[in-house]
């Protein structure tokens, strides 16, 4: 089984610990990685902007660096669902990426089987489900099965956790004003559980959701999930 | 479209007036939450929810296809049964067919069933300059011509005002279109609904003519159905002795057996209901019973454009049920008016391009005025994958290289020259992290100005993922010394 890390554009220049903590979860399982270094961008950003012309080479690009391997595991919801969703519009060997490219979260529960990764994160958490993970590639309950089975996490639910977070790539910059009151809805809603750590499996709604906790001073950490699944009791992470 | 939204800025800054507007924000919240709530529900009910989806999706599909075959059709029933049908190529054809049918009769008054097509083409404005007055008689409908106002929603058009608000529109304005409100009147919904029947009844009583749409038209027997709620639309389709229905040409549905899905997809999607209270059949004129004169004006209006697009015709499935509207969370911040059209929300932001172009300012704001979330497309009872339909016309509006959109290209094209090239990626990552003490958490300036006017920017990282897996998994790395040890916490 040859798998290759997608780490995508975001987690490569600005959350590398992602990055990092998906290949020691992987390894952990057994799972040899490899990072080919041709990747770069999903090309989502252009596209969803409405440039597909300037999408195409990075298309190119990124079913390039991943042929030849079994397995492509991202951890991001929203640059998997562009690759499967997406790509089939730029021809038959983009289309064929799709079937073989796995969130982090169907990579574990659907490919390796395993639901309880044998992680220790001692802390309390409620989990954001991002929407493109949620709507386009119906992860369902594969994160919270995997949250629920970490060791000494306390899991608490999230008021309206289904709701847009606000970020949307370019909306947030397009349309600051609504962008900042949905992340002001989610940030609240956040706080109100009384977690320490707002979890989700895509950071760049965290950047978002963030970047609005950082402002507001607020005590609550957004933290990727494979940072939580990468901790063990003899490794914890931060 | 009609006239009320002209000049209206682009969607963005009309948002940012509403998103500051803490009682319309609760207003629409309270709102759009109860009854999203509620269609969930009523939904679930349905085991078969998925298929009667498919199955609504797809007749309107094959009926589109053949739009023209099934329009004739139309024509031809509704003809033998005693109607007289017009076609109207734009809103100005349908306003002047109107005007010219009411003047006919001799009749400066007209009763109102709700409809979005006359919203659409401003009719009940053209009337008044033509000295013709159109009463609304659909409670909301009401209460935003009496205030003077604009709807805010499809189906529920005054859901930015709340029962103080209508209980002091209906004290102040009720008198100078009729009936005035009753002294003392309060806020409670049984007495604010008892105000509108007594001030609407003179008006149903004395009208003779009646001006409706229709959600669907059964082309086999030339059938006009209007489903709703309150019971007015049944008074307007059968007292007056003239009925004129304005109806969008996509609305006609082959068959009655076709109706047999929409009538069950629609009343759980827009109001939650098992079945609507009212549903109205007319089938042209009936001797002695009904109106003894009816005509149906066919609106085009810029659907034939529509359907000329491949991606973008999907909208015109629409039947108008305003699911996507109730769940849409940029609709529940930014409210109804943002959107500069009589529809609003996720749909409008697809359907207004479409039918008025992207020329205006607004027109062109309205594909971006969505985080792509998603949640339109889940509950869109003909299935319309409004995200897909957003970011095509976002391409259209790119290409057309308006207003901010030759910066930006080009911006996309910078960005996509370094990301084609990882090397000048890695080199870029490597500069930021190396100076990232340098870099401000907050910004001014356009790009990263609306960013960090609400959050701050992350801290950037020691170093790249690309250099992280280059000394600790790389191919012919060294041994892992000390301090790789750090390099696994960033």
């Amino acid at each position: 089984m040859r798998v290759a890390l997608f780490v995508t554009c975001v987690n490569d220049a600005v959350f590398p610990a992602t990055g990092v903590a998906t290949v020691r979860l992987l390894e952990r399982l057994g799972v040899e990685v490899d990072f080919p270094a041709a990747q770069t961008c999903c090309g989502q950003p252009p596209f969803n902007t409405g440039y597909r012309r300037e999408t195409a080479p990075l298309v190119r690009r990124t079913v390039g660096a991943f042929e030849g391997y079994d397995h492509v595991v991202v951890p991001s919801g929203s640059c998997a669902a562009m690759v499967r969703h997406h790509y089939p519009a730029f021809g038959p060997d983009a289309a064929a990426l799709g079937p073989r490219t796995y969130e982090l979260t169907e990579f574990l529960v659907d490919v390796l089987g395993v639901t309880d990764v044998g992680a220790y994160f001692p802390h309390t958490v409620t989990y954001h489900p991002s929407c493109h993970g949620l709507r386009m590639l119906g992860l369902g309950a594969r994160p919270r099965r995997l949250l629920e089975s970490v060791k000494g996490l306390e899991l608490r639910e999230l008021p309206g956790a289904e709701e847009c977070c606000g970020f949307g790539g370019t909306f947030a910059v397009k349309n600051p004003d609504v962008s900042a009151a949905m992340g002001a809805d989610k940030v609240a809603n956040a706080v109100a559980t009384g977690a320490e750590v707002l979890c989700g499996a895509d950071n760049s709604c965290l950047l978002h959701v963030g970047g609005m906790l950082s402002r507001r001073g607020v005590p609550l950490r957004a933290v990727h999930l494979a940072e939580v699944l990468a901790s063990t009791e003899e490794e914890p992470w931060r | 479209m009609s006239g009320v939204f002209v000049g209206m800025p682009a969607f963005p800054e009309a948002a940012r007036e509403a998103v500051r507007d803490g009682r319309l924000r609760a207003n629409l919240r309270h709102a759009t939450h109860t009854i999203r709530d509620k269609r969930a529900r009523a939904v679930a009910e349905l085991a078969d929810w998925a298929e009667l989806r498919e199955a609504g999706k797809r007749i309107k599909d094959r009926t589109l296809r053949h739009l023209d075959t099934h329009l004739i059709r139309l024509e031809e029933a509704v003809t033998a049964a005693g109607g007289t049908v017009h076609w109207a190529a734009d809103a100005a054809e349908a306003n002047r067919i109107v005007t010219e049918l009411v003047k006919a009769t001799g009749e400066t008054e007209v009763v109102k069933v709700k409809s979005m097509a006359t919203q659409e083409i401003g009719l009940n404005d053209h009337l008044e300059t033509e000295g013709i007055r159109a009463y609304e008689t659909d409670l909301a409908e009401l209460i935003v011509q009496l205030g003077e106002d604009r709807p805010s929603h499809i189906l529920v058009p005054a859901i930015h005002r709340n029962r103080a608000e209508i209980r002091d529109i209906f004290r102040t304005q009720m008198g100078c279109w009729g009936r005035p409100a009753p002294d003392g009147l309060s806020d409670s919904p049984a007495e604010l609904a008892e105000a509108a029947r007594l001030h609407l009844r003179e008006k149903f009583l004395r009208a003779k003519v009646g001006i409706s749409g229709a959600n669907f038209m059964v082309a086999e027997t030339g059938t006009l159905v209007v489903v709703e709620s309150e019971g007015n639309g049944r008074m307007c389709l059968t007292l007056p002795e003239t009925l004129i229905s304005v109806v969008g040409i996509e609305k006609v549905v082959p068959t009655w057996r076709d109706l047999e899905v929409f009538l069950q997809t629609l009343p759980r999607s827009s109001t939650a209901e098992r079945m609507n209270p009212y549903t109205s059949m007319w089938t042209g004129t009936t001797d002695d019973d009904g109106p003894q004169a009816f005509h149906l004006v066919l609106l085009d209006n810029g659907r034939t454009d529509a359907l000329a697009d491949e991606v973008g015709r999907q909208a015109l499935r629409c039947i108008r049920c305003s699911a996507c509207l109730n769940v849409c969370p940029v609709y529940e911040r930014a409210g109804g008016h943002a959107y500069g059209s009589v529809y609003p929300g996720p749909i409008g932001a697809i359907l207004t391009p479409q039918l008025r172009g992207t020329t205006s300012e607004v027109d062109a704001s309205l594909p971006y005025a969505s985080s792509l979330c998603g949640a339109c497309y889940d509950v869109c009872p003909v299935a319309i994958d409004i995200p897909e339909v957003l970011v095509h016309l976002r391409e259209k509006v790119a290409d057309r290289g308006g207003k901010g959109h030759r910066l930006e290209k080009a911006a996309i094209k910078a960005a996509g020259w370094v990301l084609d090239h990882p090397a000048a990626l890695a080199a870029g990552e490597r500069l930021a992290s190396k100076t990232r003490t340098l870099h401000p958490r907050k910004l001014p300036g356009p790009g990263v100005g609306p960013w960090t006017e609400s959050r701050d920017l992350p801290e950037l990282p020691a170093e790249p993922f690309r250099d992280w897996w280059r000394r600790n998994r790389g191919k012919n790395r060294p041994e892992p010394r000390p301090e790789d040890r750090t390099g696994d916490r960033p």
